[in-house]
């Protein structure tokens, strides 16, 4: 288990570098240019514009320029936002725990969800409980983040009056009143994401279900007389949910893209939240800096799902 | 194995031998078997007619999409205002079918550039075996971990001005959005096309063909490509769902189409201050574009059943 956990660090690694290249080539391919202002400036003499490029190395080949912007990233040296007028790593750190509480929390309520729903669908292919589910899921797939968020407010907020449609990150009740405030300006974030998630897992984990439930090992657990409870749950259900992992691992991605929206329509004060924020505002070390922290983020959390793959399927990790 | 079995008695089976190169599934049998599917025809029919809706809508209800009218301003439906009207006293019918018109072109485009390139890079990857081989899946898997809306966000905050300067805010913006979003959804069909041509070219058929002496670029092109269709269509219309979804969300966070170009997902940013005294606004907007990528989910679905028949079990 431990040489497969460092072998797939090691793996991550390259990924890691890739994305630092495409984004560093995507802004260098830019058109624009940070001293652009100062060479239209005519308060500017020329001399003193081409030193301070000859200062930042901005002339220097692509290549060089790549390999410094990597060293200050891996030094921690994250820039500093012009916008919020604070250094780029602190901003992040800020924002960051609203995102991963808003995206962790949505995927163990989709997980809830999902998986039940998807084995139970599977147990009792083309019943009237399978297809409801199956349209269900189709619905909730095709609603698009954006969407199903205004609705929630338009109908828990604005028409039933139960949950506020603002986060508010400084709640002033303390105690149990403040859990319960917070406990009700994330319902509706965190459903929405959930509702995404949990209507393609459970297609995800229905038919995973179907491919081993009609394999030799099932029938001899069930010829063993063993509950059925146990052949569910032991048999079918830990081995169905091998593939599921991988695909849920694939669509993280997507994930990110649902809790950028999600954070702009309730204003959360997540990265994602940020990201718009900053791009509106033309901050540019912001937007490369949460960019590549949400790439970071998907590798890493391929990586769990990794781990999870070794977990569940212990071939792997003797492989 | 059951895809014999299905073989319709329509088909004589002596011109499914000496066709070898047309579509595996002949096309009667292929349309049996989506109309089995009935939301899938259903959808169909929606889809059509919002096709129909944004593509003669606008020459039979000849509002202009900005007439501005504050008398009439975030009016519920009417007859005259058959969607009602938004902030400033614009027909809500006439945007939508306009703001229609960009979101399911966009859709459209977006897939087909998707479809294109990964059928490049899968064919690629598997006409040739090795290192460009693994080159081509590296990158496939580099750009599957890549988290797609921040980085459309970046590049279009990136290029966005320059290439509006070069070819107009309207058609620059089409470009842009179009190429972007087609860029970041070709590795699925890059996989399964890469699948499929490895699988196929060690058919008998292909086999065959390469004996007679047929150079390797006619070998793809009449005989691996025409038969992997099948799961490209499949995949292609999901993505038309997905770009739509993408252009929407782009408009939505107001990075999209200049606010000048009422698409669905820009209505619907506009629409979102409005919520608590104009409803209607965001929900007609929101409504277009759930029911079209609804419609066109269940048509994948359906077209899935018809041209696989392995998955439809």
């Amino acid at each position: 288990m431990g040489r497969y956990l460092i072998r797939r660090l090691l793996i991550a690694v390259p990924s890691l570098l890739g994305i630092s290249v495409v984004l560093f080539t995507v802004l260098a391919l830019a058109p624009g240019d940070p001293f652009g202002e100062l060479a239209s400036n005519v308060n500017v003499p020329p001399e003193v514009a081409a030193g301070l490029r000859a200062k930042f190395g901005l002339d220097d080949p692509i290549a060089l320029r790549y390999l410094r912007w990597l060293l200050a990233m891996l030094h921690g040296d994250w820039g500093f936002s012009f916008v919020s007028r604070m250094d780029v790593d602190t901003l992040i750190r800020q924002r960051l725990p609203a995102t991963l509480l808003v995206i962790g929390s949505s995927q163990l309520v989709a997980l809830l969800i999902a998986l039940p729903v998807g084995v139970y669908s599977a147990l009792r292919p083309y019943s009237l409980f399978d297809q409801i589910a199956n349209l269900l899921a189709f619905i909730g797939f095709s609603l698009p983040t954006f969407f199903t968020g205004l609705l929630f407010i338009l109908l828990f907020s604005i028409y039933l009056d139960w949950l506020p449609f603002v986060f508010q990150a400084d709640i002033s009740a303390t105690g149990w009143q403040w859990y319960w405030e917070e406990f009700k300006q994330a319902v509706m974030p965190v459903s929405v994401l959930a509702l995404l998630q949990a209507a393609s897992w459970t297609r995800y984990v229905r038919s995973a279900v179907l491919e081993v439930i009609r394999l030799d090992y099932v029938t001899t657990a069930r010829a063993k007389g063993l509950p059925e409870r146990t052949v569910v749950v032991k048999h079918i259900v830990r081995n169905a949910l091998i593939p599921v992992v991988t695909l849920v691992a694939l669509q993280m991605p997507a994930l990110f893209g649902g809790a950028i929206v999600t954070e702009q329509i309730f204003r959360i004060p997540g990265i994602g939240s940020l990201l718009i924020s900053s791009i509106l505002a033309n901050d540019t070390p912001v937007i490369m800096a949460v960019t590549f922290v949400f790439a970071g983020l998907v590798i890493l959390f391929n990586l769990v799902a990794d781990i999870l793959y070794g977990w569940l399927d212990p071939r792997i990790a003797y492989r | 194995m059951a895809g014999s079995t299905l073989a319709s008695p329509t088909v004589s089976t002596g011109q499914q031998h000496s066709l070898a190169a047309a579509p595996a599934s002949p096309g009667i049998e292929t349309w049996r078997r989506f109309c089995r599917h009935r939301l899938a025809v259903a959808s169909t029919a929606i889809l059509a007619a919002m096709l129909l809706a944004v593509a003669f809508g606008p020459l039979l209800w000849q509002v202009p999409i900005n007439d501005i009218d504050f008398g009439a301003h975030l009016e519920g439906p009417s007859w005259a205002h058959p969607l009602g009207t938004d902030d400033l006293g614009q027909d809500l019918l006439a945007r939508m079918l306009y703001g229609g018109r960009i979101s399911l072109a966009v859709g459209l485009a977006a897939a087909l550039v998707a479809i294109i390139v990964g059928t490049a890079i899968g064919a690629i990857a598997g006409m040739s075996r090795g290192s460009i081989d693994a080159a081509l899946m590296w990158l496939t898997d580099l750009f599957l971990s890549l988290p797609p809306l921040p980085l459309l966000l970046l590049v279009i905050y990136l290029f966005r001005e320059s290439l509006k300067q070069l070819v107009g805010p309207e058609f620059g913006t089409f470009i842009l959005i179009v190429a972007v979003i087609g860029g970041f959804r070709w590795m699925q069909v890059a996989r399964l096309v890469r699948a499929q041509f490895l699988s196929l070219r060690e058919k008998e058929f292909v086999e065959a063909a390469r004996a007679l002496g047929m150079s390797s670029s006619r070998l793809v092109v009449r005989h691996i490509l025409p038969n992997s269709l099948g799961p490209i269509i499949v995949a292609g219309t999901i993505d038309v769902a997905a770009a739509i979804i993408a252009e929407s969300t782009l408009s939505f966070l107001g990075l999209g189409f200049p606010p000048d170009i009422p698409t669905w997902g820009r209505i619907l940013f506009d629409a979102k201050d409005y919520l608590d005294i104009a409803p209607h606004w965001a929900l007609f907007a929101g409504g277009a574009i759930f029911l079209a990528v609804l419609s066109i989910n269940f048509i994948g679905d359906g077209l899935r059943d018809a041209l696989d028949p392995r998955t439809s079990a």
